[in-house]
């Protein structure tokens, strides 16, 4: 898992982040010095931001790991953007979100608007620039299946715990790759617990168990499956007989690769 | 006596892929995943041991170990004898989180097999199990220190898989962390409040000694700890 050539992990995932990498790279040998996010990161007093920015100098410098490290914190900064944004609009439109409901949303908008700061902070010169968002899940069209999301509070809350639990999916999956990079690995483990939370806190507003049964989507509507699917499984790794029974799929949550992150994020990101 | 798996045991066993290996037995998962990843070092047989010695992966296994059972054997004498004064739906709440614990304790036992120590006996005599609120107080004492301890203990950890098997258990402590907080106050920010999720957003992480130190006084006798 750690033995990728990382260069062409990157290149297959992210080809705009390979480029930068290989300007970063020109940089440092043309006898730039440290970058302005490990400054950024030192001034925060943040060492997660510091070891971050490091990290990504360290790459320039023709390090195997940390590439691999800017391209998982660039796949979570584009699913933090996407919720920030989505909790933003949501709770900024009049209206729209019950008040009994209000400070559980507003507490989720104020934690992801954090997130993305921080992994603006972590990656610096190497981030990506936030996607346009299409939160109907048209594609830009506007008139997808949730058309309604920002006049129909039951639309926002659905919308909302199927991007939670993807969430937290997501993050899980990418742990490994940060194995290396412990300081960082330790602030992503600490963004999922978060995400977890959250996903727990929707579920239970939308009169759904805190955590996944089986596999299954509730009362979500079917766009969602993808979100859910996988998570019925009792193989943990070790054990050659599994645990039995849905308390089983229920105590543990399932992990999504990254291409299974963006086939359930696609339809809300505008393609031109 | 405490018994040791040397590596010389590797050679007799061969050398297959490290991923037939960790398919087989938790054993096989021991003796050959591990030392591929450590360098030269040992496995000491814990069974029987009370000491956790996060040398290695399979301390901080047996750390989680521990700490599930502790929630586990909680929830069990909540299930076994509820306050009177749960509201509707409470219960089940509680019963299916007490079910999560048991799978936990249950995976990481079958897991570590020989590698296990063995569990403290518990003291319960702090908690009032006749009362909701106590009940609830100490459910979200040990839910919020669980989430805290894995984001803790995950760089610790050296085996890619193991890490996994953590993420997939920590986000299930964080819904049930976040539930608890929601049955004492409900549709609140408690959920993920201020208290526990700082101004990054980030949660707790706590390393073994803050942890243990919390939970020290659930343990008739002492876990003894080596290696941090």
């Amino acid at each position: 898992m750690n033995n990728f050539e990382p260069k062409r992990l990157i290149e297959a995932h992210d080809p705009e982040i390979a480029k930068r990498l290989e300007a970063r790279h020109e940089e440092l040998r043309a006898g730039a010095s440290t970058s302005s996010a490990v400054k950024a990161g030192m001034m925060m007093g943040s060492a997660a931001i510091a070891m971050g920015a490091v990290a990504s100098d360290v790459y320039g410098q023709g390090s195997a790991l940390p590439g691999v490290v800017a391209g998982v914190l660039n796949f979570a900064l584009t699913l933090e953007y996407l919720e920030s944004e989505f909790y933003i609009r949501g709770v900024g439109t009049p209206n729209l979100i019950p008040s009994d409901m209000f400070n559980v949303f507003d507490q989720i908008r104020k934690h992801e608007v954090a997130h993305v700061a921080l992994l603006r902070g972590v990656l610096g010169s190497l981030q990506v620039p936030k996607p346009e968002f299409d939160f109907t899940g048209g594609r830009g069209r506007g008139n997808g299946p949730f058309a309604d999301v920002f006049s129909n509070p039951q639309t926002f809350a659905a919308l909302s715990q199927a991007f939670e639990d993807t969430g937290v999916r997501a993050y899980k999956g990418q742990a490994s790759y940060l194995i290396d990079s412990p300081d960082i690995l330790e602030t992503a483990l600490r963004v999922h617990a978060v995400e977890a939370r959250h996903a727990a806190e929707v579920r239970r507003m939308r009169d759904q168990k805190g955590w996944i049964v089986g596999s299954s989507r509730g009362n979500l509507p079917p766009q969602t499956q993808p979100v859910y699917n996988g998570e019925a499984t009792t193989f943990h790794f070790i054990l050659a007989r599994p645990g039995s029974g849905i308390s089983m799929t229920e105590a543990f949550d399932e992990t999504l690769t990254k291409s299974q992150v963006l086939d359930i994020v696609a339809p809300f990101l505008v393609t031109r | 006596m405490e018994s040791e798996i040397h590596m010389s045991l590797l050679s007799v066993m061969g050398a297959p892929s490290r991923r037939d290996f960790l398919k087989t037995t938790a054993i096989g998962a021991a003796a050959v995943a591990l030392p591929t990843v450590l360098s030269g070092c040992h496995v000491v047989g814990a069974i029987g041991k009370r000491k956790l010695d996060f040398g290695d992966d399979f301390g901080v296994l047996n750390y989680a170990y521990t700490l599930e059972a502790l929630e586990a054997g909680f929830y069990e004498r909540v299930v076994k004898a509820p306050p009177r004064d749960l509201r509707p739906g409470e219960f089940e709440v509680l019963r299916d989180i007490g079910a999560h614990e048991v799978q936990h304790r249950r995976f990481f036992k079958r897991a570590l097999g020989v590698l296990r120590v063995q569990l403290p006996e518990f003291d319960w005599s702090s908690i009032d199990f006749t009362r909701r609120d106590t009940v609830l107080a100490a459910a979200k004492n040990f839910e919020d220190t669980g989430v805290a301890a894995y984001n803790g203990a995950g760089k610790r950890i050296k085996l890619a898989e193991f890490l996994t098997i953590a993420g997939e258990i920590v986000s299930v402590e964080a819904r049930h962390a976040a539930t608890i907080r929601d049955l004492i106050d409900p549709m609140s920010r408690s959920f993920a409040g201020d208290d526990v999720i700082d101004a990054q957003g980030l949660d707790r992480a706590l390393p073994p000694s803050e942890i243990l130190a919390v939970v020290q006084p659930f343990f008739k006798t002492p876990v003894r700890v080596t290696g941090l």
